[in-house]
C-alpha cells in the first residue's frame, strides 16, 4: 500500500493546496513543500525497512497487484525496484527545488500553480512505479496535462505556442505507444491466450509471427520524444525556454528521465531481440544528439534555450548507454540521468533568477556579473563545469561509464560521441564568459542569491559532488543490467 | 610518516574549501593558502626522507583510500601509489609550489580578489598531487582534468577583460582535445586489457601485446594525444602562449614547472606501454624536436617578456619528450625537474621586473635595469645560464644527458641531435636578448626594487640556488625505467659541439642585442628578414591555420543553424495542415448550387468508382 500512498499524498496535497489558496487558509507553497517533504519520509522510511521479492527473475522492493478492468486484463500493479526508487527519489527532490525555485516567480493563482505542480510529480511517480501498461500509461498523460497547464499559464512570452507543441509531441507520440501497447497485448492474447497488460505477463511473450518490430519502434519513438533525441526534438527548447521556473526545473529535471526510463523498463525488456538489432540505430541517435545537441546549444543566445539544447545532448548518452547492453552503460546512463537531474535543474533555477532580476534572458544583455554577485557565480560555475563532465562530480562518472561501456559495444559510434566532450565546454564556458565575466553592455548592478537559492543550490551541489566522489551506493541500488533481459 | 600520504593532497584542498566557503580576511588567506600548501610540502619532505631510507627494491606504496566506482568487470579505486617517479614529481609540486604560494603574498598584495586566487591555486596543488599519485588511469585523469580546470580559473583570473576569458578557454578546449583523445585511449585499453590500474595495466600489456603491433601502437598513440596537449606540443601548443594572461605566479607555477610536465609524466608512467610501440616513440622524439626547434625560433622575436619565457618552455618540454622518445626516462625526469627551478625562478623574476615596471611587458620598452633591479637582475642571469644549459649550472646536466642519449640513439640519432643541438644555440639566442634587452643598453625607466619584499626575493634566491646546483641532485629513478642499452656519453667533436652550441648563442646575442644593434636592425629591415620575423612571431601561423580550417567552419556552421533546422521540418507539416485547413474552409462558401454542385459531383464519382472496380473485378 505504500506505493499508492507516494502517489496519493501527492495527489492530495495538490487539491488541498488548491482549496488553501481558494480560501486563503495557508500559503500554498508551504503545503506543497510539506506534501513532498512527507512523501520524501514515506519512501526513505519504506526503502529502509523494505524486503524484496522476486519475480519474474527480477528483484522487487514492493508490488501491489488489484484487478482494475479484469474484463480487458487490465490490473492495476505498481512495484519499485532500485531505479525506480532512484527515480521517485529524484523526482521529489527536485519537486521541492521547483517549488524553492519559483517562491517568489508565482503571482497569480499560487494555489492552482502549486496543484498542477503536485499532480505532475503525482503522474510521474506513477510512471516510474506503474507495472501495468495501461495503467503506464494513465500515468504518462496525468503527467502530461498539468504540466501544460503550468507552462500555458504561467509562462513566459510566447507560452501559448510552446505549450500547444509540447502537447501536440507527446499526445502523438503517446497516440503511438498505446497503438504499440495495444497491439503487443493483443499479439499475446492470440499467441497465449491469456488478455492482459501486466508487465511481467508480456515479458516473456512468445510473439512469433507478430510485427514486433514495429511494436518495439512504437515504444521506442514515443519515449525517445519524451528524451528527447534528435531529431524528435524540437518541443523541447520552447516549452522549455517559456516555462516559469519551476516547469522547466521538472521538464529538465524528472520529465526527460520518464523517456529514458520507460526505454530501460519497457522498450528493452519488452523487445530483448528486436533491442539487440536495433541497437546500432539508436545508439547512432544518441550520438547524433549529443553533437548536434551541443552545437546548436553554442549558437543561442537565450539562456534558457542554450541550456535546453545541453539536455538534449546530455540525454544522448543516456541513449547511447542504455543500447550497450553492459553493465557500464547501463549504470553510466542512470548515473547521467541522476546527476543530470541535479545539473539541469540548477542551472535552470539560476535562469529563473537571473529572468526575475533582469527581466531578459537575453545573454548579449548580460556581462560582469560576477562582482556583483559572486556567489552566484561561483555557483553556476561550479553546475557550468559538473555539466561539462569534471571528474570528481557526478556528471563524469556517468558519462565515463557510458563510454565505456558503448566502446565496448561499438567503437566507431563510441570514437565520435566522444567528440561531445571537446563541444560541452565550448558552450558551457561561454556561457560562464558571456553572463559572468567582461563588462556589461549595460552597466548593471545584480542582486546576489537569497539565502533560499543559496540553500537550494548548496543541496544540489552536495549531491553532485557526493554521486560524483562516492558513487558505488547508486550503482547498487541501480543493479546490474541483468534487469533489462539482455545479455 | 607513509600513512600520511593522503595528507599531502588533503591539506591544499582543505585550504582550496576553507578559502572558497569562508570569506577569510586576507592575512588570514595567506596563512591557509601558503600554509596549506607549506604542510604538504613538509609532509612530502618526510615521506621522502623515510621512502629514500628503505631498500631500493621496496620501493612502492599504495595506500587505498575507498571504492571510487565499480560496474560490471570495472572497478576504480581512489588509491594513491607512491614510487620514487611520483615521489620526485611530489617534491617538485610541493616545493617550487610553496615557493610559489609564498611569492604570490608578495605578487598578488594589491588584488582585491586575493583569497580566491589563493583558492585556486591550492585547488590546483590538491589536482597536481592527485595526478601523480594516482594509482588508476581514471584517477589519474580526474587530476589531469581538475588541473586543468584550475588552469583555466586562473589564466582568466582577471575576468573583466574578455581577452583573458578568451585565452582561458582556449587553453581549456584545446587541452581538451587532447584530453578526449586520452579518454578514448583508456576506453581501448579496458576493453582489451580489462583494468585501468596502472601497474596492472603495464603488466598486462607486456604479458598480451607484441611489440609493435596494433594495439599497443594505437593505445600509445591516443594517450600521445593527451600529453600533447597538455605539454603544449605540436600540433596542440597554441594555447600556451596565450595562458601567459594569467598572474604571472600561476604562469610559474602552472605552466612551467608543473601541469605542463604532465604529459611528460604521463609517458613515463607508461612508458611500458609506449616502449611496446617504437613507432610512437619515434614519432614523439620527432614532435619534440620539432616543437623545440618552432617555439625557439618564435622565441627569438617576441617582444613580450613573458611569451618569450613561453615560447621557451615549450621549447624546453620539446626536449623532455625527445628524451623521452630516445627512451633516456631518467634524463627526461631530470631536465623536467632542473627546469621547474630555472623556469619558475625566470618566470618569478620576470613577475618581479613586470610589478616593479607597473605591469609593462614589452621588453623594448625596458632596458638598462641591471642596476635598478639587482636581485631580478641576478635571477635572471642565474635562471638564463641554466636555460641556456652553460656548463656547472643545472640546465647542463639535464640536457647534457639528453643530447647524449639522443646522439646514441639507433634511429636517425644523428638528426635529430643535430637539430637539438641547434636548437640549443637558439636557447642561447633567445635567453641573452632577453637578459641584454631588459637589463643592459640605455636606461628607459626609473623603475626600482622598493615595491618587492621579502616574500617576493626569498623564493628567488632559493630558485637561484636550485638552479645553479640542482644540477647536482641525484633523481632515484634507477629502478622505475630500464637501463639503458648504451651508456649516453658524447665524445670528440659531438661533444664540443654540443658544449659550444649556447656559447655560439650567446655570442650572436650580444652582437646583435648589445654590441652593435645596428645589425639586428639591418636584418630585420630587409624584406626576408621582415617577412621571417613576422611569420615567427605569430607561431608559424598555427594559430591562423587552426582559425580558417577549423574555427571558422564551425562557428560557420553553428550560426546558420540558430534556429535548429530540424524545427522547420514541423514547421512544414504545421504549414501544412493550415493549408489544408484553409482549403477545406473555402469549401464553406454558404451558397447552394455550390453545395448542390458538390453533391452531385460526388454521386458521380462514387458511381463511377462503382461501375470502375466491379469492370475492373468481372
Amino acid at each position: 500500500m505504500v506505493l499508492v500512498w507516494l502517489i496519493l499524498i501527492l495527489f492530495l496535497g495538490g487539491i488541498l493546496a488548491w482549496l488553501a489558496d481558494r480560501t486563503r487558509l495557508a500559503d500554498p507553497r508551504w503545503i506543497a513543500i510539506a506534501t513532498i517533504l512527507i512523501d520524501l519520509l514515506v519512501l526513505i522510511s519504506f526503502s529502509l525497512s523494505s524486503s524484496s521479492v522476486t519475480i519474474a527473475g527480477q528483484e522487487w522492493w514492493a508490488t501491489l497487484d488489484l484487478p482494475w478492468i479484469p474484463r480487458f486484463g487490465i490490473h492495476f500493479i505498481l512495484a519499485m525496484d532500485g531505479l525506480a526508487f532512484l527515480m521517485l527519489l529524484l523526482t521529489l527532490f527536485l519537486g521541492l527545488i521547483a517549488v524553492l525555485s519559483s517562491w517568489t516567480e508565482i503571482k497569480k493563482s499560487s494555489g492552482f500553480f502549486h496543484f498542477n505542480l503536485l499532480w505532475t510529480l503525482a503522474g510521474v511517480a506513477g510512471v516510474f512505479t506503474a507495472l501495468d501498461l495501461f495503467l503506464f500509461f494513465f500515468f504518462w498523460e496525468v503527467m502530461l496535462i498539468p504540466m501544460y497547464f503550468i507552462i500555458a499559464v504561467w509562462g513566459h512570452e510566447n507560452r501559448t505556442y510552446a505549450a500547444i507543441k509540447f502537447f501536440i509531441f507527446t499526445q502523438a507520440s503517446g497516440l503511438l505507444m498505446l497503438l504499440a501497447m495495444v497491439a503487443l497485448v493483443y499479439f499475446n492474447y492470440q499467441q497465449s491466450g491469456q488478455l492482459s497488460f501486466s508487465y511481467f505477463d508480456l515479458l516473456g511473450a512468445n510473439l512469433s509471427g507478430a510485427p514486433v518490430f514495429w511494436l518495439m519502434l512504437g515504444f521506442f519513438i514515443a519515449f525517445v520524444v519524451k528524451l528527447p533525441g534528435v531529431p524528435l526534438h524540437t518541443w523541447l527548447p520552447d516549452a522549455h525556454t517559456q516555462a516559469p521556473t519551476a516547469g522547466s526545473v521538472i521538464l529538465a529535471g524528472i520529465l526527460l528521465k520518464t523517456g529514458a526510463y520507460g526505454l530501460i523498463r519497457f522498450c528493452v525488456p519488452l523487445f530483448p531481440e528486436e533491442s539487440v538489432i536495433f541497437a546500432p540505430t539508436a545508439m547512432t541517435l544518441g550520438v547524433i544528439s549529443i553533437i548536434y545537441g551541443a552545437l546548436v546549444a553554442f549558437a543561442q543566445t537565450d539562456i534558457k534555450r542554450l541550456i535546453a539544447y545541453t539536455s538534449i545532448s546530455h540525454m544522448g548518452f543516456v541513449l547511447l548507454g542504455v543500447y550497450a547492453f553492459n553493465s557500464q552503460g547501463y549504470q553510466g546512463a542512470v548515473m547521467t540521468m541522476l546527476a543530470h537531474g541535479m545539473t539541469s535543474a540548477a542551472l535552470f533555477a539560476f535562469a529563473g533568477s537571473v529572468q526575475q532580476r533582469i527581466h531578459t534572458r537575453d545573454m548579449r544583455e548580460m556581462g560582469g556579473f560576477w562582482g556583483s554577485a559572486p556567489k552566484m557565480g561561483a555557483i553556476v560555475m561550479f553546475f557550468s563545469i559538473a555539466a561539462l563532465g569534471m571528474p570528481g562530480l557526478a556528471n563524469f562518472i556517468g558519462e565515463f561509464l557510458v563510454l565505456l561501456g558503448a566502446f565496448k559495444a561499438n567503437s566507431w559510434i563510441t570514437v565520435v560521441a566522444a567528440l561531445g566532450l571537446i563541444l560541452a565546454p565550448i558552450y558551457s564556458l561561454v556561457v560562464i564568459q558571456r553572463i559572468f565575466h567582461g563588462k556589461p553592455l549595460v552597466p548593471r548592478d545584480i542582486s546576489d542569491f537569497s539565502s533560499r537559492e543559496v540553500l537550494m543550490m548548496g543541496m544540489m551541489m552536495l549531491i553532485t559532488i557526493g554521486l560524483g566522489l562516492y558513487p558505488q551506493p547508486v550503482m547498487e541500488t541501480v543493479g546490474l543490467v541483468l534487469q533489462m533481459g539482455v545479455s | 610518516m607513509l600513512n600520511l600520504l593522503w595528507l599531502v593532497p588533503t591539506f591544499p584542498l582543505a585550504g582550496f574549501l576553507l578559502l572558497a566557503l569562508c570569506g577569510l580576511p586576507k592575512r588570514l588567506a595567506a596563512w591557509v593558502g601558503v600554509g596549506s600548501v607549506g604542510i604538504a610540502a613538509l609532509l612530502t619532505l618526510g615521506i621522502a626522507v623515510e621512502f629514500l631510507g628503505m631498500p631500493a627494491s621496496e620501493q612502492v606504496f599504495r595506500q587505498t583510500l575507498w571504492q571510487w566506482m565499480s560496474s560490471g568487470d570495472f572497478t576504480a579505486t581512489f588509491a594513491l601509489y607512491l614510487d620514487p617517479l611520483a615521489l620526485v614529481m611530489m617534491c617538485i609540486i610541493t616545493g617550487i609550489g610553496f615557493l610559489i604560494h609564498l611569492y604570490s603574498v608578495g605578487y598578488m598584495d594589491e588584488d582585491p580578489a586575493f583569497s580566491r586566487f589563493f583558492a585556486y591555486m591550492n585547488l590546483f596543488v590538491a589536482a597536481m598531487l592527485v595526478l601523480v599519485l594516482g594509482d588508476n588511469l581514471v584517477l589519474l585523469y580526474l587530476g589531469w582534468e581538475g588541473v586543468g580546470l584550475c588552469s583555466y580559473l586562473l589564466i582568466g583570473f582577471w575576468y573583466d577583460s574578455p581577452e583573458n576569458g578568451y585565452a582561458a578557454r582556449k587553453a581549456f578546449i584545446v587541452t581538451r582535445i587532447g584530453d578526449t583523445s586520452m579518454a578514448i585511449g583508456l576506453f581501448l585499453l579496458f576493453m582489451h586489457l580489462g583494468t585501468l590500474d596502472i601497474q596492472q595495466l603495464m603488466q598486462s600489456a607486456g604479458d598480451n601485446w607484441a611489440q609493435g603491433s596494433l594495439l599497443p601502437t594505437l593505445a600509445a598513440a591516443l594517450l600521445l594525444g593527451g600529453a600533447l596537449g597538455k605539454s603544449a606540443q605540436l600540433p596542440l601548443q597554441t594555447w600556451l602562449p596565450d595562458a601567459m594572461a594569467g598572474p604571472t605566479p600561476i604562469s610559474a607555477l602552472i605552466h612551467a614547472a608543473t601541469m605542463v610536465t604532465a604529459g611528460v609524466y604521463l609517458i613515463a608512467r607508461t612508458h611500458e606501454l609506449f616502449m611496446l610501440a617504437p613507432e610512437v616513440l619515434f614519432v614523439v622524439a620527432v614532435i619534440g624536436v620539432l616543437t623545440l626547434l618552432i617555439s625557439g625560433f618564435t622565441a627569438l622575436v617576441q617582444t613580450d617578456i613573458k611569451r618569450i619565457l613561453a615560447f621557451s618552455t615549450m621549447s624546453q618540454l620539446g626536449y623532455m619528450f625527445l628524451a623521452l622518445g630516445v627512451g633516456a626516462w631518467s634524463a627526461a625526469i631530470f631536465h623536467l625537474m632542473t627546469h621547474a627551478f630555472f623556469k619558475a625562478l625566470l618566470f618569478l623574476a620576470s613577475g618581479a621586473v613586470i610589478i616593479c615596471m607597473h605591469h609593462e611587458q614589452d621588453i623594448f620598452k625596458m632596458g638598462g635595469l641591471r642596476k635598478r633591479l639587482p636581485v631580478s637582475f641576478w635571477s635572471f642571469v642565474i635562471g638564463g645560464l641554466a636555460l641556456a644549459a652553460l656548463p656547472l649550472t643545472s640546465g647542463y646536466y639535464s640536457k647534457h644527458e639528453i643530447l647524449g642519449a639522443t646522439h646514441v640513439f639507433a634511429r636517425s640519432g644523428d638528426t635529430l641531435w643535430a637539430v637539438a643541438v641547434l636548437g640549443a644555440l637558439i636557447t642561447g639566442i633567445y635567453t641573452s636578448r632577453l637578459i641584454f634587452v631588459v637589463f643592459f643598453g640605455a636606461d628607459k625607466t626609473h623603475a626600482d626594487e622598493s615595491s618587492i619584499g621579502l616574500n617576493i626575493k626569498l623564493p628567488l634566491i632559493i630558485l637561484c640556488v636550485l638552479s645553479l646546483f640542482g644540477g647536482l641532485i641525484h633523481v632515484p629513478l634507477d629502478r622505475v625505467f630500464p637501463l639503458q642499452q648504451v651508456l649516453p656519453h658524447l665524445a670528440g667533436t659531438a661533444n664540443a659541439l654540443t658544449i659550444a652550441a649556447p656559447f655560439v648563442g650567446i655570442l650572436i646575442a650580444y652582437l646583435f642585442f648589445y654590441g652593435k644593434p645596428e645589425l639586428s636592425e639591418k636584418v630585420a629591415a630587409n624584406s626576408l628578414g621582415k617577412m621571417l620575423q613576422r611569420f615567427w612571431f605569430s607561431g608559424w601561423g598555427f594559430d591562423w591555420l587552426y582559425q580558417k580550417l577549423l574555427v571558422n567552419p564551425l562557428m560557420w556552421l553553428v550560426r546558420a543553424n540558430k534556429k535548429d533546422v530540424v524545427d522547420s521540418f514541423y514547421h512544414l507539416i504545421a504549414w501544412l495542415i493550415r493549408l489544408l485547413h484553409r482549403l477545406l474552409s473555402m469549401s464553406q462558401t454558404g451558397r447552394v448550387q455550390w453545395y448542390a454542385a458538390g453533391i452531385a459531383l460526388g454521386v458521380v464519382v462514387i458511381v463511377g468508382l462503382g461501375v470502375w472496380r466491379q469492370h475492373l473485378w468481372f
